[in-house]
C-alpha cells in the first residue's frame, strides 16, 4: 500500500504544547528499566484528522464502509514501523493486514508521544517497544467493542461470538456480520475495563513475516517522500549556510543571480540566504552565483586536532561526573597482577540518508502549511508556530514518507530555517539542500576520547573495570535551555555502564567537553561510540591474557544468561576457532542495547596493500519476542552496514572552521561490491521485543577492529580505520582500492550522448 | 524547446540546455520517481535509462539526450527486464526507506536486460554506483539472482 502524498487537512489540539521543542529525555532511559507506555492508551479520539464512525482510541478508525484506518504513532523511515505497529493492533482486532491502510499521526504530543522519549517523537529503537502493549490493548479494546455491538443485534451472549478477518460470528448460528457494519453500533458500547491480551502461543501476526505496507509503490515511483511534493504555484529553493559553523551572513550581491533565468527571489537570513527559481537548477545556479561575504564569526580558526586536543585534556583533567561507581575500584586497580589501558578516539560523523534535507512550506497571511518528513512532528509545529507567530493551530502539518533518519530528522531545525525562507514570500517553497549542504551542515554525532584501562587477576580476567568517556552532551544540545553542566548524560555512557559481563568492581565516568559543533543523536546513539571501546579492549584484555576471544568472554558471561545465549550460538555458526586463510581474520562483538542481545563474527582479510576486504558477518541476536522476523533481518543486515561505512571511512572533519567533506565522494558510503554476506541466526525468546533498528550498527565498528587485530596484529583504536596502518608491502602510496567506482555505465552512456565537454570532465 | 521521448511520450521542454535530466523531469515534468541524491554522480539515485543503458540523470544535461529514449523508474515495469527486478525486490523485500530503490531497480534492470544470468563479477560492476544508505546490499544481489531466474 503506497502512502498518499499527504495526509487529510488536519485541524490540530489546541492541547498544551512545548512549544520550540520537546523534552526528549535520552534514549538511556530505556535502560533504566523505565515502562515504555504511549501516553494515548485510553480512548480518547484525535481531533480532525481521520474521522470514522467507530473511532475508539487515538489509533483506530473503523468506517461504516469497512474502510479500516490505523492511526500510527510512529513514522515510517524504512525501518518498518508502520507495518510492526499495523501488526500489533492487526494481531488484537483481527484482521488482516491488507484489510488496513495505515497513516501517519497528526502532530499532537498528547495522544502520540513516546513516554521514554517525553514527546511525539520515534528514535531510539523505542517504537516496537513502546507500543508493544498499548497498540495490542487498543486492538483488543476496539474488537472487544465490536463483537459486544454484534452479541447486542443478535441478543446473545458475548461468548458465544467469535471475531476473525474483519467478521464477527455467531458461532451456534452461523450468522455473521462486518466490521463496517458494526462501526456504528459498535462506537455506542462502553469502553471494556478490562481487556485480556492474546497469549503468545495464539498469535497469528506476531511473529511471521508479514509483507511490508509500505513497499508496493517504492518499485515504480508511486509513493512520495517529502522532496517529492509539488503543490500548485509552488517555486524551489536551494540554501547556503554560512560554511564556518556559527557564523552569520554579510553582505549578498545578488545581482549576477537574478539575472539567471528562472530565478524569482533571493531571500537572506541571519546566517543563510536562499534562491528560489522555477526548478531547482535556476535556484542552484542563482546560489552558485551569488557573491557572498561571511560573517565568520568565533570559529574561524576551529580545527578538528583543536577539538580532540581539548578533549584529551579534558579527559585528563577536569573532574568527571561519575556514572557508576561499584567496590574498591582503586585498590583493585593498585592489587591488579598486570594492568591494561589504552585510549580511543572516535570522530564526529555525519547522518547523510539518501534523500537530502528538504521542505515545502506554504506561509499564507494567517497561517502555516508545511509538508515535511520529520521524526518529530510536534516538536517541528511547534518551531514553525515560533518563526512565524502563529499559534499552533494555524499551523499544518503533513508529514511524509522520510528516505532514511539515522537520528537526522529527530531535530527540525531546517524545518525552522524553510519556514523563515517561506515567510518571505507569498507563495509555496520547496526548500531542499545539496548534498554539501546536508553533510556540511548537519548536527553531528560527537567525537569522543575515552580512557579506559583494567586489572587483570593471576586468571587473566579483569579484577577492576575503569572506562573514562570525554566528549559532549547530546542531551545539552537538545534541549532547549540545555542540560545542566553537573548531572550525566546517559547517552553519554549507554553501552560503558553496563557492559553485559560480571564485572562487580567497576568505575564509568564522564567528563563533559561539548564541542563548537552541533551534535544529536545518530543511529546506534550511545552504545554505537561506547561499545567500540568496550568491545575492542575486551580483545585487548583476552589478548593480554593470552586467551582465545570467545572463551575470555564465555568466562566472563556466567551470570548473564542472554548475553552468553548470542555468544554461543554465533561461535557456533561461524565456525570460531577453524582455520582461516593466511591474511585473513575473524572478530567477535558482544553487547545488549535496546533490550536486545548481540553477538556478531566478522570473517575478513587485509591485503599487503593495508586493503580490508569484508567476507562474511555472522550475526546471533536476541531480541525477544520477534514480531517480524525479515523486517529484523533487513534491520541487522543494514545496520551492520551502517556502521562498517562509518567504521571503515566516516568522520567529519574541520579546517578553518568549515567541515572538509561535501559529498558521497570524501563521505564514503559502502557500496554493494564491498558488502558482505550477511547469515543471521536467531535466539528464541518470550522476553517483551527489544529494539533492533540499530543493534547491529553497534556491533560493526568493534568486530571490525577485532578481526582486523585478528588478521594483522594490529590494534586500531581510532576510528574510522586507517588503512595506511596496515600496509606491509613497504609502498608508502596511500591505500587507493576503496576509491568510489567511477560510474561507469555514465561515462559510456555521455559518450554516445556527445554531452558538454565541461560534464565530462566531472567524470 | 527542447525534443524528448520519456516512457514513450514526446515531450517538449523551454529549459536550459545545460539543466540536467533529473531536474527536468522532477521538477518540470513532474515524475518524481527519480531521486536526486548527490548531483555528481556518486550515489546513482537518479539512475534512468537511456535506450536501455543505465545513466546518472543528474549529470546528463537534457541537450545532450537527443533522440534516445528516456526510460524512468514510472515505467520500467513495462519492460520484461524491469516487471522481473521489481517482482523480485518486492518478493524478497529489498527495500527499506526506498529512496535509492528507483535508482537501483533501474541500474539492476538494465544489467538483467542484457546479461540475463549475471554472475557476482557483472553485479559488482553494475550495481556499486548505487549506494543504498540503508544497506539493502545482500538482499539486491540476490533479488538480481532471483530475477534471472524468472
Ligand atoms: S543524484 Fe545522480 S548520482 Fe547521485
Ligand atoms: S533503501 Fe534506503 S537508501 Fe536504499
Amino acid at each position: 500500500m503506497s502512502k498518499p502524498s499527504s495526509s487529510p487537512k488536519t485541524a490540530t489540539s489546541r492541547r498544551a504544547f512545548l512549544q520550540g521543542g520537546g523534552l526528549l529525555l535520552g534514549f538511556a532511559l530505556f535502560g533504566a528499566g523505565i515502562k515504555p507506555v504511549l501516553a494515548a492508551s485510553t480512548a480518547q479520539p484525535v481531533d480532525g484528522d481521520v474521522t470514522a464512525a467507530f473511532a475508539p482510541d487515538a489509533f483506530i478508525r473503523i468506517g461504516t464502509d469497512g474502510l479500516i484506518t490505523l492511526i500510527l504513532p510512529n513514522i515510517e523511515m524504512g525501518q518498518g514501523t508502520h507495518t510492526g505497529e499495523a501488526t500489533l493492533i492487526a494481531e488484537e482486532l483481527e484482521v488482516s493486514l491488507d484489510q488496513v491502510k495505515a497513516v501517519d499521526a497528526p502532530p499532537n504530543d498528547k495522544l502520540y508521544a513516546t513516554a521514554a522519549l517525553g514527546g511525539q517523537a520515534t528514535g531510539g529503537s523505542t517504537s516496537m517497544r513502546a507500543t508493544w502493549e498499548p497498540l495490542r490493548k487498543a486492538g483488543a479494546t476496539a474488537r472487544m467493542m465490536l463483537v459486544a455491538a454484534a452479541a447486542a443485534e443478535w441478543s446473545v451472549p458475548v461468548s458465544e461470538c467469535v471475531a476473525r478477518l474483519g467478521v464477527v460470528s455467531h458461532q451456534p448460528t452461523g450468522r455473521q456480520l462486518a466490521y463496517g457494519a458494526l462501526a456504528d453500533a459498535a462506537a455506542r458500547q462502553p469502553v471494556p475495563a478490562e481487556v485480556k491480551l492474546k497469549d503468545q502461543k495464539d498469535f497469528q501476526l506476531i511473529g511471521k513475516s508479514s509483507r511490508r505496507l509500505d513497499t508496493p509503490g517504492k518499485v515504480n515511483g508511486a509513493v512520495k517522500y517529502g522532496i517529492d511534493i509539488r503543490v500548485p504555484d509552488m517555486k524551489v529553493a536551494t540554501v547556503a549556510a554560512c560554511p564556518v559553523l556559527g557564523g552569520k551572513l554579510g553582505d549578498v550581491d545578488d545581482k549576477a543571480a537574478r539575472a539567471i533565468p528562472g530565478v524569482r527571489d533571493v531571500v537572506r537570513l541571519d546566517n543563510a540566504v536562499a534562491v528560489i527559481g522555477d526548478h531547482f537548477w535556476a535556484a542552484k545556479k542563482g546560489l552558485e552565483a551569488l557573491d557572498i561575504t561571511w560573517v565568520e564569526g568565533a570559529n574561524a580558526n576551529l580545527a578538528s586536532a583543536n577539538i580532540m586536543a581539548a578533549l584529551k585534556a579534558a579527559s585528563e583533567r577536569k573532574k568527571p561526573i561519575m556514572a557508576r561507581q561499584e567496590g574498591d575500584v582503586d585498590g583493585r586497580m593498585k592489587a591488579a597482577a598486570t594492568k591494561v589501558e589504552a585510549t580511543y578516539e572516535l570522530p564526529f560523523l555525519a547522518h547523510a540518508p539518501m534523500e537530502p534535507i528538504n521542505c515545502v512550506v506554504h506561509v499564507r497571511p494567517d497561517e502555516c502549511e508545511i509538508w515535511v518528513g520529520t521524526q518529530v512532528p510536534a516538536i517541528a509545529q511547534g518551531l514553525a508556530a515560533k518563526v512565524t507567530g502563529f499559534p499552533l493551530e494555524k499551523v499544518i502539518l503533513h508529514n511524509q514518507l522520510i528516505g532514511g533518519g539515522f537520528g537526522r530528522r529527530l531535530v527540525a531545525e531546517s524545518v525552522a530555517q524553510a519556514v523563515a525562507i517561506a515567510k518571505q514570500v507569498s507563495y509555496p517553497v520547496k526548500i531542499i539542500w545539496t548534498r554539501e549542504e546536508d553533510i556540511q551542515h548537519d548536527l553531528y554525532r560527537p567525537a569522543y576520547y575515552d580512557r579506559i584501562a583494567a586489572g587483570l587477576g593471576a586468571d587473566g580476567l579483569p579484577t577492576v573495570w575503569v572506562d573514562h568517556v570525554a566528549g559532549g552532551s547530546v542531551l545539552g544540545n537538545y534541549i532547549p535551555g540545555g542540560w545542566p553542566e553537573d548531572k550525566l548524560d546517559d547517552d553519554a555512557v549507554e553501552g560503558a555502564a553496563k557492559p553485559p559481563y560480571d564485572l562487580p568492581v567497576i568505575q564509568v565516568d564522564w567528563v563533559r567537553e561539548d564541542p563548537p559543533v552541533p551534535i544529536t543523536w545518530w543511529r546506534g546513539v550511545g552504545p554505537t561510540h561506547n561499545v567500540f571501546v568496550v568491545e575492542s579492549f575486551m580483545d585487548e584484555l583476552a589478548h593480554a591474557a593470552g586467551k582465545d576471544p570467545v572463551e575470555y568472554r564465555r568466562a566472563l558471561t556466567r551470570n548473564q544468561p542472554r548475553a552468553a545465549g548470542v555468544l554461543e550460538l554465533v561461535a557456533e555458526k561461524s565456525g570460531w576457532g577453524t582455520p582461516l586463510a593466511a591474511g585473513m581474520g575473524r572478530g567477535i562483538s558482544l553487547h545488549d542495547a535496546f533490550g536486545s542481545y548481540m553477538a556478531a563474527v566478522l570473517e575478513i582479510s587485509v591485503s599487503p596493500a593495508g586493503e580490508i576486504t569484508l567476507h562474511r558477518a555472522i550475526v546471533a541476536v536476541d531480541c525477544g519476542i520477534t514480531i517480524n522476523p525479515n523486517t529484523v533481518e533487513a534491520q541487522i543486515e543494514g545496520g551492520l552496514i551502517f556502521g562498517l561505512s562509518a567504521a571503515l571511512y566516516s568522520g567529519i572533519t574541520f579546517t578553518d572552521g568549515r567541515v572538509d567533506q561535501s559529498n558521497f565522494h570524501d563521505y564514503r558510503i559502502l557500496r554493494n561490491n564491498e558488502a558482505p554476506k550477511i547469515e543471521i541466526h536467531h535466539v528464541k525468546s518470550s522476553e517483551s521485543p527489544g529494539g533492533i533498528g540499530e543493534t547491529a550498527t553497534v556491533s560493526a565498528a568493534p568486530a571490525l577492529a577485532n578481526a582486523i587485530f585478528a588478521a594483522t596484529g594490529k590494534r586500531l583504536r581510532t576510528l574510522p580505520f586507517n588503512r595506511d596502518a596496515l600496509k606491509t608491502d613497504g609502498t608508502d602510496k596511500k591505500s587507493v582500492s576503496m576509491i568510489p567506482p567511477l560510474a561507469a555505465p555514465l561515462a559510456a552512456a555521455l559518450a554516445s550522448a556527445k554531452p558538454a565537454d565541461t560534464e565530462l570532465e566531472k567524470l | 524547446m527542447i525534443a524528448l521521448n520519456i516512457n514513450g511520450e514526446e515531450r517538449n521542454v523551454d529549459v536550459p540546455e545545460d539543466m540536467p535530466l533529473l531536474w527536468v523531469l522532477r521538477d518540470v515534468i513532474g515524475l518524481t520517481g527519480t531521486k536526486f541524491g548527490c548531483g555528481i554522480a556518486q550515489c546513482g539515485a537518479c539512475t534512468v535509462q537511456l535506450d536501455g543503458r543505465p545513466v546518472r540523470s543528474c549529470v546528463l544535461p537534457v541537450a545532450s539526450v537527443g533522440a534516445r529514449k528516456v526510460t524512468t523508474i514510472e515505467a520500467i515495469g513495462a519492460t520484461p527486464a524491469g516487471k522481473k527486478i521489481q517482482d523480485a525486490w518486492l518478493d524478497l523485500e529489498v527495500i527499506q526507506c526506498g529512496y535509492c530503490q528507483s535508482g537501483q531497480i533501474m541500474s539492476a534492470s538494465a544489467l538483467l536486460d542484457r546479461n540475463p544470468d549475471p554472475s557476482d563479477r557483472d553485479i559488482d560492476a553494475a550495481m556499486s554506483g548505487n549506494i543504498c544508505r540503508c544497506g539493502t546490499y545482500t538482499r539486491i544481489r540476490a533479488a538480481i539472482k532471483q530475477a534471472a531466474k524468472a
